[in-house]
């Protein structure tokens, strides 16, 4: 369960940043993105994906989260 | 030699790799690449951040020197001690350039070289005791410092000692901040672990002290320049443009920097990261902790820093807008003379770089706004991130190396036959023997500064000054050089 940083980029997508594997992508889709919650699985640019049980209210960027790889 | 395609490049690491073991192939064969701008192509690629083989030359640092060398050793007004053997410190002592402003050795500390000495009774009986002795006497001989950092060495760690507990009592027994940092040597796989040992304990310990402090009157316009080291007064020529503009530059991270200006950093409305290596850690925490936006500049070359100063000034509001602008113009005629003057005398040379941080890619642009092409680069202690940003600054079919090892690197400046390499004072000498004209990119060859339009300028006339000096025509013998040319017109005849 590794924490992700996620921040908003300069063109306004979503940033993954796992500092221990030095991995920082973009999010491709977002399983549960409403005005309620937020989370479930994520997909990243590079094909890899993550889950988190969705947080309700949705968070405010930037944030730290701990992700699960799905 | 022409420009090599995909194929000739690919074919040359094959060449290169083909004397290694077969394990040591594969290994190595990861951190190798052409380039490619398709980034889903080249993120494949590339292994990075991994430990060197034993055997092979690496000419990475250690954690202590990412810590004690990069981050905290700039910040002048600490004393900074290297805690263990006297070496460690000893023989990198001053040797970075980081310029700073002060008395050495009353108000500010930056080229001194503290030490705990360590001998083989402290190795038996611990340190804890010399280093509780040594902070004494730093407070009673230094009464100006405003604090001190403690930078342990490696058998500091293998031997165990409990530096925090040491670091609490005297910041308590002396009202200064006395921070313990855990950056042995032996951590991680190269300095970059010490950079972020080094930021974590900046965060911990340095980073919230003025947070229910409000009494610092801030502006709008307050901005932090951070992973700048001004190395031969790289911060300074950047500062200068940044205030013409209309910022206020409220902190250096870390050249010339002090610690009250890192306190006050939480304070600035954008971080402008220009080392992302060596600070991005610091800056992820600020954004989210204080919600200060960070963002990546590059001062190399008139090109980028006109990108840059625009892309600052669209954070702010079009007062500062218009200054950026200004200040291009103001520069124009004077960045227009040097390329004037220095571009047709590099135009076309090739260029290989072998550096760290963020130089690999950073320095590419003034490269070519001189007319220099770059055909291969390469990091130190590159992570992931960074081979990604590097990808779209290349062109295609460029050799791209991490981690090189002395062997390679000597093999690919052999076959690609460079106008100039770029690297570090270990590899200076080797290249300068094979008649290669060798630039130091790690502190600007004892010049500088290269960042900001003076800088470009100086950078422009080191280049020509090495490129075109005339001792590269006398490389070989004079009776060898007229074998050559003999040679040469019987074979075209
Ligand atoms: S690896 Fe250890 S002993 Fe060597 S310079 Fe670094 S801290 Fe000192």
């Amino acid at each position: 369960m590794p924490s992700v940083m996620l921040r908003r980029s300069e063109s306004g997508a979503l940033l993954f940043y796992v500092a221990k594997k030095d991995l920082e992508a973009t999010v491709d889709t977002v399983e549960k993105d409403s005005d309620e919650e937020w989370g479930g699985e994520v997909v990243l640019a590079d094909g890899s994906s993550w889950y988190i049980d969705p947080i309700s209210p949705p968070p405010s960027f930037p944030t730290t989260l701990r992700f699960k790889r799905a | 030699m022409a420009t090599m395609t995909n194929e000739e490049t690919e074919a040359l690491i094959q060449e290169v790799l083909e004397v290694y073991p077969e394990k040591a192939k594969e290994d190595r064969a990861k951190h190798l690449m052409v380039n490619d701008q398709d980034p889903d192509k080249s993120k494949k690629c590339m292994t990075s951040n991994r430990k060197s083989l034993p055997g092979v030359m690496t000419v990475r640092g250690c954690a202590y020197a990412g810590s004690k060398g990069v981050v905290w050793g700039p910040v002048k007004d600490m004393v900074h001690i290297s805690h263990g053997p006297v070496g460690c410190g000893q023989y990198s002592r001053a040797g970075r350039r980081n310029y700073y402003i002060g008395m050495t050795g009353v108000d500010t500390f930056g080229t001194i070289n503290f030490t705990s000495d360590f001998q083989e009774k402290d190795i038996v009986f611990g340190g804890d005791k010399k280093l509780d002795k040594l902070l004494d006497e730093v407070h009673g001989l230094f009464p100006l410092m405003k604090g001190s950092s403690i930078q342990s060495e490696c058998p500091v760690g293998l031997i165990g000692d409990d530096i925090s507990a040491v670091a609490k009592k005297k910041a308590k027994e002396y009202g200064k901040v006395v921070v313990p940092v855990r950056c042995e040597g032996f951590r991680g796989v190269s300095q970059s672990l010490g950079h972020h040992i080094a930021n974590d304990a900046i965060r911990d310990w340095v980073l919230g002290a003025r947070d229910d402090d409000d009494s610092f009157e801030s502006t709008p316009y307050d901005v932090a320049i951070t992973g700048d080291y001004n190395i031969g007064g790289d911060a300074w020529s950047s500062r200068t443009l940044l205030e013409e503009m209309g910022l206020r530059v409220v902190a250096q991270w870390s050249g010339d920097g002090t610690l009250s200006e890192m306190e006050l950093t939480p304070k600035v409305k954008l971080n402008l990261l220009h080392c992302y290596r060596s600070m991005n850690y610091i800056s992820r925490h600020m954004e989210e902790k204080y919600g200060i936006p960070w963002l990546e500049y590059n001062f190399f070359g008139p090109t980028k820093i006109a990108e840059s100063l625009r892309k600052i000034a669209s954070f702010f509001d079009d007062k500062i807008k218009e200054g950026a602008e200004r200040v291009i113009a103001k520069y124009q005629a004077e960045y227009e003379a040097v390329i004037a003057k220095y571009r047709p005398r590099l135009e076309g040379k090739r260029v290989m770089l072998y550096v760290g941080g963020l130089r690999p890619r950073h320095v590419i642009g003034a490269y070519e706004d001189l007319g220099m092409e770059v055909v291969g680069t390469g990091y130190e202690f590159g992570h992931n991130d960074d081979y990604e940003r590097t990808t779209q600054d290349m062109g295609k079919a460029t050799l791209i190396y991490d981690d090189v090892t002395g062997y390679e690197f000597e093999e690919f400046v052999k076959k690609i036959k460079p106008d100039l390499i770029g690297s570090g004072i270990k590899e200076k000498y080797i290249f300068q023997k094979m008649g290669i004209p060798f630039r130091q990119m790690h502190s600007w060859d004892y010049s500088g500064p290269y960042h900001g339009y003076d800088g470009f300028a100086i950078f422009a006339r080191d280049m020509d000054m090495t490129l075109n000096n005339p001792c590269w025509n006398k490389i070989i013998a004079p009776w060898k050089q007229e074998a050559e040319e003999d040679e040469a017109i019987a074979a075209s005849a």
